[in-house]
């Protein structure tokens, strides 16, 4: 996403320290790390089994597991069309893979110029203006084709 | 000054509501009238958002959908003295959609400014916490139990029972454990409760930890509901900096904060077990029960784990009694639900009502029937693993134990609609795959029959020896329901289930198409 900078050991084992006191730390570092470098990469897994007193295999299997923590930098904007029941029965699987064919994507990839990563989402929680998306963090109800058009041409300018 | 309500939740954002504040400001900026833009939560008509309230004497009356573009026209028309425009629904509580409601658990959602604690306590808000200090923990899970209040998370576990456990086990330590993980398609009740009304929340909390001996709450939040993680975060600094959280909160001898977390997309952490791993820091993989976690819970302690919205409605429990909840709805399922009405419907919202519903005035009356105008073919309750309910099935009222009979489950209280052109053996498939991804991988059942159950569908759907396939998918959803550790696997089966006992014809295309040649 947008605004995020370039991986640095030193700046994530400030963003580790600032978390331990929590109770069960994980999540919240990993949000944070992801927060600030827009991915958490393979080499943050022995730093943070270190400073977790937890082992490499472990804490691989914590960043593995949840969907949302991304192992490589996503697009400068990321799109995420909702393919949940409430949003297939406006026709949100149509409309989603017409955009992808469009863009010459698979669900998870990235525009060739950088500028858009599109995924799935299970449900925003916009269920009564379905179909819905989330562009970075900006909610948007009753999307068609022509929306998420405009949304990867704004992606591309910004 | 005249104040105008234009809501801040997420789903009026996702059709524009903050161009339509911008668009408010600067008109009235270059007309030079004096206003006050209240961010509030919704009133739950959310085809009707971004609805623009403004208060006069009347009352508040309504304006919506508003775009941008209409603005200009709502000021020539004296919108901010409730005059006549188009878009006008007049007073809003006299909306025939509001009219008919209950509203409890959502009383204040969409009336205050939810970041605003002083509304809050001007609302009735804390009555409930100090009933609670002056009758003391015994007698308020007592309160509790009497109203009849059942888990709104889906299992339906009476919650009284569930707060007596904890505080009858032995321990230095008990966990206040709130599920904001709201994953369901056709849900949104979480959402729009911790937008509109998150001090609710927060007090509820706050009861259970008066009730049952804890410092310290946690919500486990979706990632995927950013605006409510910034709402929740400034009501969480509000109801500090009036003493209702932290040390001797109200003056009283409780000590109690509360902390919000967010989850990582992960839907299985909707499952009890697997979000107290999760916020262990843990893979969120399910544990399996006994002991439950108000025995064994967050980190080894005794902690209740209730729904935002089992939470949300203590306070009004406390500070009216529990006769006055349990006085709405019918047999075993007391008090009020809110439903979402939601998917492919002309009027999609939040509906809080005594339970007892019929399936179709819900449909039909509340809902409108189908955006599309199309005829309704099935309507899926409870989430991604409720099941598919025909029309023919539209009398059953919405309790509980009804919805068992039909093999089915209430959930959260979602509903999505789906007109008649949808395919039921592609959404048996999809209720099979969307298991798969999210499957956390600890049992079999789960992990390889939803993978097993997608193939055979689509076999199925490719006609081959389909007979066959769909007594063994039969056979695979038995499997799963009775050996899944938790409800993911073992409720996976009911939308596939249903969708072959009620349309047995979507299974048979490829062969009633050439039967048609």
């Amino acid at each position: 996403m947008s605004g995020a900078v370039p991986w640095d050991a030193a700046r994530a084992q400030e963003i580790i320290a600032a978390h331990l006191s929590l109770e069960g730390p994980a999540l919240p570092i990993l949000h944070a790390l992801q927060h600030e470098f827009g991915y958490v990469p393979e080499a943050a897994v022995p730093q943070l089994a270190e400073a977790l007193n937890i082992s490499r295999a472990e804490m691989h299997g914590v960043m593995t597991f949840y969907h949302d923590f991304k192992r490589q930098p996503q697009g400068r904007h990321v799109l995420k069309i909702c393919r949940a029941e409430s949003c297939q029965s406006m026709g949100a699987e149509k409309i989603a893979l017409d955009f992808l064919a469009r863009l010459k994507l698979e669900w998870g990839e990235t525009t060739p110029d950088g500028a858009l990563t599109v995924e799935t989402v299970y449900c925003l929680g916009l269920c009564a203006h379905s179909p819905s998306a989330i562009f970075d963090e900006e909610p948007i109800g009753r999307v068609d084709g022509v929306k998420l058009d405009e949304l990867a041409e704004e992606a591309r300018s910004a | 000054m005249t104040k105008i309500y234009i809501p801040r939740d997420m789903a009026a954002l996702a059709v524009g509501a903050k161009r339509v504040v911008a668009a408010v400001q600067k008109d009235a900026a270059a007309r030079g009238l004096n206003i006050e833009i209240v961010r509030n939560g919704s009133r739950g008509m959310l085809w009707l958002e971004p609805l623009i309230e403004v208060e006069t004497p009347a009352g508040r009356v309504g304006y919506g959908p508003v775009k941008p573009s209409d603005v200009p026209a709502l000021f020539d028309a004296g919108f901010l003295t409730g005059g006549v425009h188009p878009l006008s629904i007049g007073r809003v509580e006299d909306h025939p959609y509001f009219a008919r409601q209950r509203r409890v658990t959502f009383q204040r959602c969409g009336i205050v400014d939810p970041v605003s604690f002083a509304e809050y306590a001007a609302h009735g808000g804390y009555k409930g916490l100090d009933r609670a200090f002056a009758i003391g923990p015994e007698a308020t899970i007592a309160e509790i139990a009497a109203s009849g209040l059942r888990g709104r998370g889906g299992a339906g576990f009476p919650t009284g029972i569930k707060w007596k456990t904890v505080a009858d086990c032995p321990a230095e330590k008990r966990y206040v454990v709130v599920n904001a993980d709201e994953g369901d398609s056709g849900t949104f009740a979480d959402r729009m409760i911790m937008e509109g009304d998150p001090f609710s929340l927060i007090e509820g909390m706050t009861i259970c930890a008066f009730a049952i001996g804890s410092d310290k709450g946690y919500i486990y939040l979706r990632a995927e509901y950013p605006i409510v993680a910034e709402i929740f975060e400034q009501a969480l600094i509000a109801a500090r900096a009036a003493g209702v959280l932290g040390k001797n909160l109200r003056g009283s001898s409780l000590s109690f904060d509360i902390e919000l977390r967010i989850g990582a997309g992960a839907y299985v952490c909707g499952e009890e077990t697997s979000l107290l791993e999760s916020l262990e820091g843990k893979r969120g993989i399910v544990r399996a029960k006994p002991p439950l976690p108000a025995h064994v819970g967050l980190f080894g302690k005794p902690t209740v784990v209730n729904n935002v919205l089992s939470m949300a409605t203590a306070p009004m429990i406390l500070a009216d009694g529990g006769a006055a909840y349990h006085a709405f709805g019918v047999g075993r399922s007391r008090g009020t639900i809110p439903l979402q009405i939601a998917g492919n419907v002309k009027y999609g919202g939040l509906c809080e009502v005594p339970f007892g519903l019929t399936l179709g005035e819900i449909v039909n009356d509340i809902g409108g029937g189908t955006l599309s105008g199309r005829p309704v073919r099935a309507v899926q309750v409870g989430g991604p693993l409720g099941a598919y309910l025909p029309t023919s099935l539209f009398d059953t009222p919405f309790d509980y134990e009804a919805y068992t009979k039909v093999d089915s489950l209430i959930g959260h209280g979602g509903l999505v609609v789906f007109d008649d052109t949808v395919d039921m053996s592609w959404m048996a498939r999809f209720a099979m795959e969307f298991c798969a991804i999210e499957s956390c991988g600890k049992c079999t059942p789960c992990r390889i029959g939803s993978t097993r159950g997608v193939e055979t569908i689509d076999k199925i759907r490719a006609g081959e020896n389909v007979a066959a396939n769909i007594e063994l998918l039969k056979d695979l959803c038995q499997t799963m329901k009775l050996g899944s550790l938790c409800a993911l696997g073992g409720f996976a089966p009911y939308p596939v289930e249903s969708a072959l006992r009620h349309f047995p014809e979507d299974f048979h295309k490829p062969a009633l198409e050439a039967a048609a040649e």
